[in-house]
């Protein structure tokens, strides 16, 4: 049973798991900033597979496009970049470890013995495959539109005001005095 | 063959290794990198159940996942770019951005 969908999912899955541990566990940051810029578009890799186009290129627009460079802006104006240990451990990560490990292994025990599981293996076996392809950014876009059908319009629009507040706040809060 | 869990279990791990970025870090701008990665698994986990319902009739075969993924990315973005205003003027002021020597509000 492998065929390209799986092969693809198995190296996105390995891309993506490996580039945020080196994401998180990085000594250089400017060297976490590079790989932070992989796991994003490792990530539109993965909406590729689930049928979710109009997600993928947002995610490679907003994300591997303009949060990579608002974050290595923010590394270059913050401190000597290039030192060799700028981005240092608290003194309890191993406390960290133990929480995070704890909460992975409950997360994957209630995925396997959910209802949901069943759902997965019956109703949709294969969903890389299952939706109709380019169908989904118009069904998307009257989910987000539509003034008669049933739709989050509403909230589109104050997301436009969320933007607007941050754009002000973030010029506001970093101006020179 | 890739069914819901798979995809599940990945944001699942994914979220876990930011989560402990975000413990662990001591520089401001690690500690916002993990955070956009954990918003990220939250993202791979929405929209996989969106494909896995969006063919479920009794839920009217809509992609309201992708729709939440939408706004969780305007919602970062908005996040990543007054977090870095704030740790670019805290620097400017304290001339650090290691949040172990950012305790103003300590108890």
């Amino acid at each position: 049973m492998l065929d390209l969908p799986t092969v693809a999912f198995y190296i996105i899955a390995i891309l993506l798991v490996g580039t945020a541990l080196a994401v998180v566990l990085s000594r250089n940051i400017v060297h976490a900033a590079l790989f932070l810029a992989v796991f994003f578009g490792a990530a539109a890799g993965v909406y590729v597979l689930l049928n979710a186009e109009f997600i993928a290129i947002v995610q490679v627009l907003i994300y591997a496009g303009a949060v990579t460079i608002l974050v290595l802006f923010a590394i270059m104006l913050t401190q000597n970049a290039m030192s060799r240990n700028a981005n240092p451990f608290a003194g309890q990560w191993w406390l960290a470890a133990i929480i995070c490990a704890a909460l992975a292994i409950g997360i994957i025990y209630a995925v396997g013995s959910s209802k949901m599981a069943l759902l997965s293996a019956n109703a949709s076996a294969n969903m890389t495959t299952a939706g109709a392809a380019g169908g989904s950014i118009v069904r998307l876009g009257q989910l987000l539109y539509s003034p008669f059908d049933y739709s989050y319009v509403l909230p589109f629009e104050i997301a436009s005001i969320v933007l607007l507040v941050a754009i002000v706040g973030a010029i506001v809060i970093g101006r020179e005095d | 063959m890739v069914t819901l869990n798979s995809f599940v279990v990945l944001g699942a791990v994914i979220f876990c290794i930011g989560l402990f970025g975000a413990l662990s870090r001591r520089n401001a701008v690690g500690i916002l990198m993990s955070i956009e990665i954990m918003l990220n698994a939250v993202n791979i986990t929405l929209v996989a159940f969106a494909s896995a319902l969006v063919h479920d009739a009794k839920l009217g075969g809509r992609l309201t996942g992708q729709v939440f993924a939408i706004f969780i990315i305007t919602v970062a973005a908005a996040e990543a770019a007054v977090a870095l205003a704030m740790i670019i003027a805290i620097y400017r002021r304290r001339n650090t951005i290691d949040v172990g020597e950012i305790h103003l509000m300590r108890w």
